[in-house]
């Protein structure tokens, strides 16, 4: 067994947290603006976000995923969910698990006892990033706007995952569902796309979701 | 722009998403207390600066984050293949010498 300090980072719901979009006070903007709008947006707010990284290739790792996870290790450019929980290549050696908030201490201790001996790492990153789900009929317009990948569904089918270019920064878009997108952002950025969704899909209406 | 293929990622991306990092196939000296100041000057601080075929690495930084290898036409800047580290080029100055212009093949392509 590693020597790796692995402790409840999670403070428990008593305690006060504020998401990465906290300042922009979404739940006050619920039911505003445009009816039909064609974008609907929402912040996948507190959850567990764990960068999990290992050996592909090597079958004890992939079966120890899924032991822990019940999930197999997506090939790349993909992400693969089983009910709140989604597992998402980022590279070859690199995985991001989202888990729902307040269980990335029991899922981290689990990925640790299925992969141990293994070389692996497992990193609580959930405090460095957040989850946008955008939703609706111009949201394809929308991501057409802020980046050069093509997000045309010949191309990017729904459980496709990529990092890109994004209006002149970078994040990983995830589509979830037909009209269903998910942004995968950095926290000291959440203020800057929200600011910059705002303004690309003014044009379509933006409605907010709490 | 130039689309170009990361072998990780498996397909051609935008430029804007890659950073060119400098030679590649660098060997490092195995026992760098033993090299005298000019080898290890050499290894550290001379790069080849050549007309036409280079060996580079590039790294795929708004995507996979992962170093890879580039061979590229410093004259027409086309990138004629891509390949993971560890692995050896197909195109080389000697083969390409040898092979006529329009035999050359690559997993870039200009866009």
């Amino acid at each position: 067994m590693s020597a790796i300090n692995v402790f409840q980072q999670n403070p428990g719901a008593e305690a006060k947290a504020q998401t990465p979009l906290h300042h922009a006070d979404l739940a006050s903007l619920v039911g505003k603006g445009r009816n039909n709008a064609g974008v609907t947006l929402r912040e996948k707010k507190l959850l567990g976000h764990l960068t999990l990284r290992g050996d592909g290739h090597d079958p004890a790792f992939a079966s120890g995923v899924h032991k822990a996870l019940g999930l197999e290790l997506p090939v790349a450019l993909t992400v693969v969910a089983k009910g709140e929980t989604s597992l998402q290549w980022v590279g070859p050696d690199e995985w991001l698990l989202i888990v729902p908030g307040g269980q990335e201490f029991a899922v981290e201790q689990q990925l640790r006892n299925a992969l141990a001996g293994l070389h692996i790492q497992v990193v609580n990153v959930s405090g460095g990033q957040t989850l946008l789900e955008l939703q609706g009929a111009n949201v394809r317009d929308v991501l057409m706007k802020s980046t050069s990948y093509d997000v045309h569904p010949n191309n990017f089918p729904v459980g496709k995952a990529v990092g890109t270019v994004f209006a002149k920064s970078q994040l990983v878009i995830r589509r979830t569902g037909e009209d269903t997108w998910e942004l995968v952002i950095r926290r000291s950025f959440a203020d800057y796309w929200w600011m910059w969704l705002q303004d690309a899909s003014a044009e379509y209406g933006l409605s907010i979701e709490a | 722009m130039l689309h170009i293929f990361c072998p990780h990622c498996g397909e051609l991306r935008s430029e804007e998403e890659f950073h060119a990092s400098g030679q590649a196939h660098i060997a490092r000296p195995l026992d760098p207390a033993a090299c005298s100041d000019e080898e290890w000057g050499t290894y550290m601080f001379f790069r080849d600066n050549p007309r036409g075929i280079h060996h580079e690495l590039w790294d795929h930084v708004a995507g996979c984050r992962q170093y890879f290898n580039v061979t590229r036409d410093t004259v027409t800047y086309e990138i004629l293949e891509t390949y993971k580290i560890g692995e050896k080029p197909q195109i080389t100055a000697a083969s390409k010498a040898s092979a006529a212009p329009s035999t050359v093949k690559g997993l870039g392509e200009k866009v």
